[in-house]
């Protein structure tokens, strides 16, 4: 390389921008991974839990160094309704073993882990420095600026995370609107390891996930989520952007009487708030995806809009890893070309649809659609609740038949047999 | 658990405050013409508060979401939206 020109400039370490530092450098390029903040993973939060199989393809056995904290066996989704609830809840001891099926996990410690890898496959970190924009030559994106300083690179990964200043910057992202996001906000919460066993029914270092779905978002697009760490638990909830704003409903309020609701309450009683912590969840998938690749510019992870809502599975840092290891071989293949244009480039998005990423966005891409009926977070919710109480609840009064008692129930929640018939098959299909 | 405010939750948290530059800066004339103000309950900090009819913003405590941006109706004129300089801002000891 020349003295003052880089191969890769990677915007961001996250588990985008420090999967593609960690391959590229791995491969012998010179690699510059750039973090904003004073250190990787000190600007990032999640929910709580990463499906292991992207970055056990990348590191195998990457649990046995990683800093991770639970594998999850334990699912549980939980309807809400006032003092009722009705949970589902599933286990699998299986998911205990390697390869674990996915870990809990806090960003903090996790991503510097990730980014120590890059380093040491020979990428150098740089933090403290916030990137302003990409720096164009005759329109082809050649380095970055920031602040003073700029930084030429053969090319530029933005890995800057939802609200990607370089994808919009360099032309490729117009940005998103209110309705293609979701507000998260959580807090950890310090708990015993004894206490996280008993409370949530898990042997050792087992971990569990329990989302909540109904009157904790006050039937806004949305649900809570409670993951346990090794000595704390995860609490929060992510509500779609556009309900918040109209509906003017206070986050921090929402999460902290989430806390108080009867069926939250009893498994924090006695912990303490460690951190609070909010972030933008890109939930419009295929649709807020910017232009993924332009000339000497390539986009990975949030930045590129890759995230899976599925209400019961809600998916991010494995997309993360995987574009990025994408991007890497794009990068790989532009170079040995010696052609880091926008055609050159070009094979990553032959890459990404090789890999589960768009198969994956693409096969659900009807998800997002079916999660706006507000029905989901309403009449449903209420629905089951109301059902499934009345079908424990002797009290002397005359039989009623299951299905007698489920025609009922429709009928009280004001949802028409054919709505809910309908909603189950457009529900099956999509999910 | 007795219920906290959003100043003793951001309170909780690590800020390494930039005493120098705003990363987020509002341009007051277009905020008091705004008559829905959906930064003032979005925001997850609770940094835009309504002091009469004027928007009262601290950016010491942003969580750096992005919320207030993408729920203004008019972000391109009302607000400079950029992360705070390097190093400074949040710093979640968990995340």
């Amino acid at each position: 390389m020349a003295e003052d020109k880089f191969h890769a400039i990677i915007v961001g370490a996250g588990p985008a921008g420090s999967t593609a530092a960690y391959l590229l450098a791995r491969e012998g390029l010179d690699v510059l991974l750039i973090e904003k903040g004073s250190a990787p993973g000190s600007k990032n939060m999640f929910g709580g839990r990463m499906y292991s199989h992207a970055l056990h393809r990348i590191i195998p056995n990457f649990w046995e160094e990683a800093p991770v904290e639970r594998p999850v066996t334990r699912e549980i989704i939980t309807f809400l309704n006032g003092g009722k609830s009705v949970s589902l809840n599933c286990q699998d001891v299986s998911w205990a073993k390697p390869p674990y099926h996915s870990f809990t996990l806090l960003r903090a410690e996790f991503d510097a882990w990730l980014a120590s890898k890059a380093e040491e496959a020979g990428a150098i970190l740089a933090t403290n420095v916030r990137v302003d924009a990409p720096l164009k030559e005759k329109g082809k994106v050649v380095g970055i600026r920031a602040g003073e300083d700029e930084m030429l690179a053969d090319v530029v990964i933005a890995a800057d995370g939802v609200n990607s200043i370089l994808a919009q910057q360099s032309g490729l992202s117009k940005g998103f609107t209110a309705g293609q996001v979701a507000t998260g906000a959580k807090e950890v919460i310090e708990l015993p390891a004894e206490t996280i066993r008993q409370r949530f029914q898990v042997e050792g270092e087992q971990g569990a996930v329990q989302l909540f779905v109904g009157d904790c978002t006050r039937g806004l697009r949305g649900a809570g989520f409670l993951y346990t760490n090794k000595n704390s638990v995860s609490l929060g909830l992510v509500i779609g952007t556009a309900a918040l704003a109209q509906c003017r409903v206070k986050m921090s309020e929402a999460v902290e009487e989430f806390k108080e609701n009867p069926h939250v309450t009893p498994l924090i009683e006695g912990g303490q708030v460690a951190e609070y912590s909010a972030h933008l969840v890109p939930e419009a998938g295929l649709g807020m995806q910017p232009q993924l690749f332009g000339d000497g510019i390539l986009v990975v992870g949030d930045a590129a809009g890759f995230s899976l809502n599925l209400g019961y599975i809600v998916r991010g840092m494995d997309f993360a890893i995987e574009s990025g290891a994408a991007a890497a071989k794009a990068v790989w293949k532009a170079k040995v070309r010696k052609d880091f244009s926008r055609q050159g480039l070009s094979p990553y998005h032959a890459f990404l649809k090789e890999s589960f990423v768009m198969r994956d966005l693409e096969a659900y891409r009807s998800a997002q659609h079916f999660m706006e009926n507000e029905r989901l977070f309403n009449e449903y919710p209420r629905l089951i609740t109301e059902l499934v109480s009345k079908l424990f609840r002797v009290d002397g009064t005359p039989p009623v038949h299951v299905l007698a008692k489920v025609m009922s129930e429709v009928k009280q929640q004001q949802v028409s047999m054919f709505q809910l018939a309908r909603d189950s098959w457009k529900g099956a299909k999509s999910l | 658990m007795k219920r906290l405010s959003i100043e003793q939750l951001l309170g909780i948290d690590k800020f390494a405050v930039d005493g120098d530059e705003a990363h987020i800066v509002l341009d007051e004339a277009v905020c008091s013409r705004c008559s829905s103000k959906p930064c003032t309950f979005a925001c997850p900090a609770g940094l835009y508060t309504l002091k009469v009819r004027e928007i009262v913003f601290d950016y010491a405590g942003c969580l750096e979401c992005g919320t207030c941006r993408v729920v203004c109706p008019k972000a391109s004129v009302a607000m400079k939206w950029k992360y705070p300089r390097g190093g400074f801002g949040i710093n979640f000891r968990y995340g």
